[in-house]
């Protein structure tokens, strides 16, 4: 049976952001992606909630940990599941994201995952397709799904997520990730701490609820969860910072500072990573500390949370 | 920092008029120094019998004072050794009272890796007689692109951040920069010249240069930069150090920014407090200098805001160059003078002339600077290090560029009458210097 009978999760038909999620519905994802937990563990792992549906994947920057992601939860969710390359479409010939978006919705799909390297992109989308739009990263604005990943990783590890003190460090500026993060984890009740230096940290961003830290030792004193993030490496040749090595000198996540964290504190990437920049490969490869393959794992299953919750408001 | 190796012995110095601008004494009284380190100080001590000390200085009533902290001095080391190494950069301090230079990276190769900061400080410690404090680049190569690795300079010893005497006109990259730079709560020291605006310039704009017929830039390629590093401050919350300004509209724009708040110094080099547009006379290269002479509305400027306060410190610009940089046309010839002889007999102009009093012209060139920078010198408290100047504020005296220690000798100051000058130096209670 599909899960459209089912009562809806979300008040919209899209997910394009944290941003405009309340609590409950939130809790209701994270419960849902539980439940898919246990079934992808299983030998069986499709399900015929999606039966009959169509998933586009238009990811116009690569991600193929993403992209898979979405492939996998839709295939065992039961849909039919197409991968659209942007550099083999008519995108790389010039056409408008807007033409696009028509030829897509002639295609009549019923659920678009879309990743695009400019902010506002999957906003966009939903307001010129007839589906269902699944924000995948859009610029530096969101990433809900990862955010929604990341916790239910937290909240499987530690049991809850309020008064838990979570340290975002590294290029909080160019970082959807670490914007959606914020938003997820400021709504259910986490302490946010953002540590970078200043050249890496976006405007007012205490706005947000926030504190902040340019000492990555006093920003780690006593967090529950350390997530590092990825930085680019375009971005640390000058204009942002000088190079590889002071970056991991001050702002790589080693064990001299990942011990003022709090004892038995959690770190977490969500891919993929600079071994040797952000994060020291002894800590990566550390299966008492690191979460980050459970991330991995719980992608999917956020996911397939993610795509069945949609579909139960559809027609 | 390189401190020549300390006395272990015992010195005391008696009969002195001490002024310590850090504490705000001026007195007379004695000093004490044991191990290199400042171990008694009173108005009292020594005054009616020595206490059995080896060696005994007795002053005369001449000033006891920190020695002075310059800085702002460019040498050849590594590179140009040829016009001034550490070595001899060194001996002409020690010659003018100065204990600790400030060294520019402005050297070849430029100071914008760890490892060339301690190759600066390996070889103060090797050959130089007064201490050295290393400033490195902020931006690779001096090229004003790409910012240093401002974290890691900083712990290998470099104590400020700067292009010398090349401003970052890339406004962008000094966002970056300054923002970076406050992640670490590093000290920039900036260079207001607007570089498309003086290019090709040797002089200020104005009825002096035209008669001259010399290649001019207009005064405000000062204050364009002062105005928008001012802004730029205020964005990233940077330290920020003008290393020397020339300009009334600068010290208006600084002391604007100085009033809101802003986390700004500023600094000012002795030829603009005694010199005008008008000494560069019959093109005499000597006093071709960067920021090049100003009006005498702007000398006048800089000498009230010495005395204001407004100007924090009083730095030499010292800038050595050889017959080979210096023997040219005007348009031709290089920038710079040498200062570190003079910096103090240059300041003490303005006490003889009624601007400032003694104490406040010393706090320019010892405590302010120190606080600035961070440095432990710069005053007379028990227990700092032994770094003292012993000056005498009225021997007259005319400027032999002959009799300089510098190796190069192109100060714009030749033949000059001053009045005061520092009789004996010591670091780390180590005689560097001593008049004959």
């Amino acid at each position: 049976m599909t899960s459209a009978s089912l009562p809806p999760i979300l008040k919209t038909s899209h997910l394009l952001g944290i941003e405009g999620l309340c609590v409950p519905e939130v809790t209701a994802l994270l419960d849902l992606g539980e439940s898919y937990v246990a079934q992808s563990r299983a030998p069986n792992k499709k399900a015929a909630v999606l039966k009959g549906r169509t998933l586009i994947n238009l990811f116009f920057e690569a991600s193929t940990r993403t992209q898979s992601s979405f492939e996998l939860a839709g295939k065992r969710l039961g849909a039919d599941v197409l991968n659209m390359s942007v550099k083999t479409s008519s995108v790389s010939k010039g056409e408008t994201l807007i033409d696009t978006a028509s030829t897509l919705n002639a295609m009549r799909p019923d659920i678009l995952v879309v990743r695009h390297q400019d902010s506002g992109a999957a906003e966009l989308l939903s307001r010129k397709l007839d589906c269902s739009v699944i924000n995948a990263g859009d610029g530096a604005h969101e990433h809900p799904t990862q955010a929604l990943l990341d916790a239910l990783t937290i909240r499987r590890r530690l049991g809850h997520i309020e008064g838990l003190t979570v340290a975002i460090c590294g290029d909080i500026l160019h970082s959807r990730v670490a914007r959606s993060n914020i938003r997820l984890l400021a709504m259910l009740g986490a302490q946010v701490r953002l540590i970078a230096p200043r050249t890496l940290l976006p405007a007012e961003a205490e706005r947000f609820g926030v504190e902040i830290f340019t000492d990555m030792k006093r920003g780690l004193a006593g967090v529950d969860i350390v997530m590092m993030l990825r930085l680019q490496l375009e971005r640390m040749t000058g204009a942002f910072v000088p190079s590889a090595r002071e970056y991991f000198r001050f702002y790589g996540l080693d064990r001299e500072k990942l011990s003022y964290a709090k004892p038995g504190a959690l770190v977490m990437h969500p891919g993929p990573m600079n071994r040797g920049v952000e994060i020291a490969s002894d800590i990566a490869d550390d299966l008492e500390v690191s979460v980050i393959a459970e991330q991995v794992e719980m992608g999917v299953a956020i996911r397939m949370a993610v795509l069945d919750a949609l579909a139960r408001g559809m027609p | 920092m390189n401190a020549p190796n300390g006395k272990s012995g015992r010195l005391a110095f008696r009969n002195a008029r001490l002024i310590d601008p850090a504490s705000g004494l001026d007195a007379k009284g004695g000093l004490l120094v044991e191990n290199g380190r400042i171990a008694d100080i009173g108005p009292r001590l020594f005054n009616d019998a020595d206490r059995g000390d080896p060696e005994i200085i007795d002053c005369r009533g001449l000033v006891l004072a920190p020695g002075l902290i310059d800085c702002r001095v460019f040498t050849g080391e590594p590179g140009s050794e040829h016009r001034e190494s550490l070595a001899s950069a060194s001996e002409a301090a020690a010659a003018g009272g100065v204990t600790t230079i400030v060294t520019m990276p402005n050297t070849n190769p430029v100071i914008d890796e760890p490892s060339l900061v301690d190759f600066i400080r390996r070889r103060a410690q090797a050959t130089a007689k007064v201490r050295v404090a290393p400033m490195a680049a902020l931006t690779r190569g001096l090229a004003g692109e790409i910012m240093t690795e401002i974290g890691l300079l900083k712990e290998a010893g470099a104590i400020a951040f700067t292009d010398g005497d090349r401003t970052v006109a890339n406004a962008r990259v000094m966002r970056r920069a300054l923002s970076y730079a406050a992640t670490f709560d590093a000290l920039v020291v900036g260079h207001a010249e607007d570089p498309e605006l003086v290019e090709g310039a040797a002089i200020t704009e104005g009825e002096f240069a035209t008669r001259l017929g010399l290649p001019a830039a207009p005064a405000l390629a000062e204050a364009i930069i002062v105005e928008r590093d001012i802004r730029l401050v205020e964005l990233t919350g940077a330290r920020y150090h003008f290393g020397q300004i020339s300009t009334r509209a600068a010290l208006d724009a600084i002391a604007e920014a100085k009033r809101r708040g802003l986390p700004i110094t500023c600094g000012v080099a002795a030829h603009h407090l005694l010199l005008n547009e008008l000494d560069v006379g019959a093109y005499y290269t000597f006093r071709k200098v960067k920021p090049p002479l100003r009006s005498e509305a702007d000398r006048a400027a800089m000498v009230e805001g010495v005395a204001n306060g407004i100007i924090d410190v009083i730095v030499s610009s010292h800038e050595p160059q050889g017959a080979d940089t210096k023997r040219q046309t005007f348009a031709s010839a290089a920038f710079g003078a040498v200062g570190l002889e003079t910096l103090l007999p240059a300041a003490l102009n303005l006490f003889h002339n009624g601007d400032a009093s003694l104490p406040h012209l010393l706090a320019a060139l010892t405590a302010t600077p120190a606080r600035m920078l961070g440095l432990p010198y710069g005053t007379l408290a028990k227990g700092a290090p032994a770094d003292l100047v012993l000056l005498d504020p009225d021997e007259p005296f005319q400027l032999d560029e002959q009799a300089l220690h510098s190796r190069a000798r192109n100060t714009a100051f030749e033949g000059r009458k001053f009045q005061g000058r520092a009789q004996r130096t010591f670091v780390a209670g180590e005689c560097v210097f001593s008049r004959a």
